[in-house]
């Protein structure tokens, strides 16, 4: 619907914002409800999600488990801190790829705007250097370009 | 991916990330490295060994000199990490604009 931006504020946040044609509620539900996270929260083309456990609730575990079916896979883990229907939702989580990344603390808002929403998420990670490698873009190929783009992260 | 950990504790450091930044622009020996900083080589040294242990740079032997480069793998590897985490993001949420129209239609469906 909308391009998706992401930007940063201060050392160590990360802001991403989409807007969505549906309704706060709608968006809200399909980023805890189970059944519905697995059809999307995918990443790249080939990925599914066999795994999907999310317990809804203050204190409740998060864990996705992904495979592209070539037997390569990793999982997260999380925690939720807060929710509040249809509006926020704040939980923790990491990669394991095996060994987990750090801790990336998440805020996610729904926003009624105009016949749809925005959503708003807050990445809040441990340090400068974590976020600084998680904005690498890496969308073009070759060394040359990494090497750029690293140079311009740091 | 199983450096990914020590690569992060690598980058957590400005002065391995400004080290990182000169060796992107190419090859250079620890006298050159050191230049910049105010550190004794031996310091300088010690970043280096992070470095190489997290598989970002590698070295060479020329003569008495051990000049580092970028290390290709590691830097591919961290790379292609964070490209996922960008782009799977963007496919993820078009692929919920689809999901949303499909619970919107259900609840039309229900309604009439």
């Amino acid at each position: 619907m909308s391009k998706m931006t992401l930007k940063t504020e201060g050392d160590k946040y990360v802001i991403v914002t989409r807007r969505f044609a549906a309704s706060p509620e709608a968006v809200y539900r399909a980023h805890i409800e189970p059944a519905l996270v697995q059809k999307w929260m995918l990443g790249p083309e080939g990925w599914t999600m066999p795994v999907c456990i999310n317990e809804g609730k203050p204190g409740g575990k998060i864990r996705y488990e992904w495979t592209n079916g070539k037997g390569q896979g990793f999982y997260l883990t999380g925690e939720f801190l807060e929710l509040q229907p249809y509006s926020r939702i704040v939980h923790v989580e990491r990669m394991h790829l095996p060994n987990p990344t750090p801790d990336n603390h998440v805020e996610t808002r729904f926003e009624p705007d105009g016949t749809g929403t925005l959503m708003t998420m807050r990445m809040t990670l441990p340090d400068a250097a974590t976020r600084a490698a998680m904005l690498s873009t890496g969308m073009e190929k070759g060394m040359e370009a990494s090497y750029v783009r690293l140079e311009t992260l740091l | 991916m199983d450096n990914l950990d020590a690569a992060f504790t690598a980058l957590a450091d400005p002065t391995r990330r400004a080290i990182l930044a000169r060796l992107a622009r190419g090859e250079a020996t620890v006298t050159q490295l050191a230049k910049p900083f105010a550190m004794t080589q031996p310091a300088i040294s010690q970043h280096l060994k992070v470095l190489e242990g997290a598989g970002l740079i590698v070295s060479r032997v020329d003569g008495t000199k051990r000049p580092r480069r970028l290390a290709r793998s590691g830097i591919e590897a961290l790379d292609q990490w964070l490209a996922m985490l960008r782009k799977g993001l963007e496919k993820s949420y078009d692929r919920l604009d689809e999901v949303l129209a499909l619970m919107e239609h259900r609840k039309k469906g229900e309604v009439q």
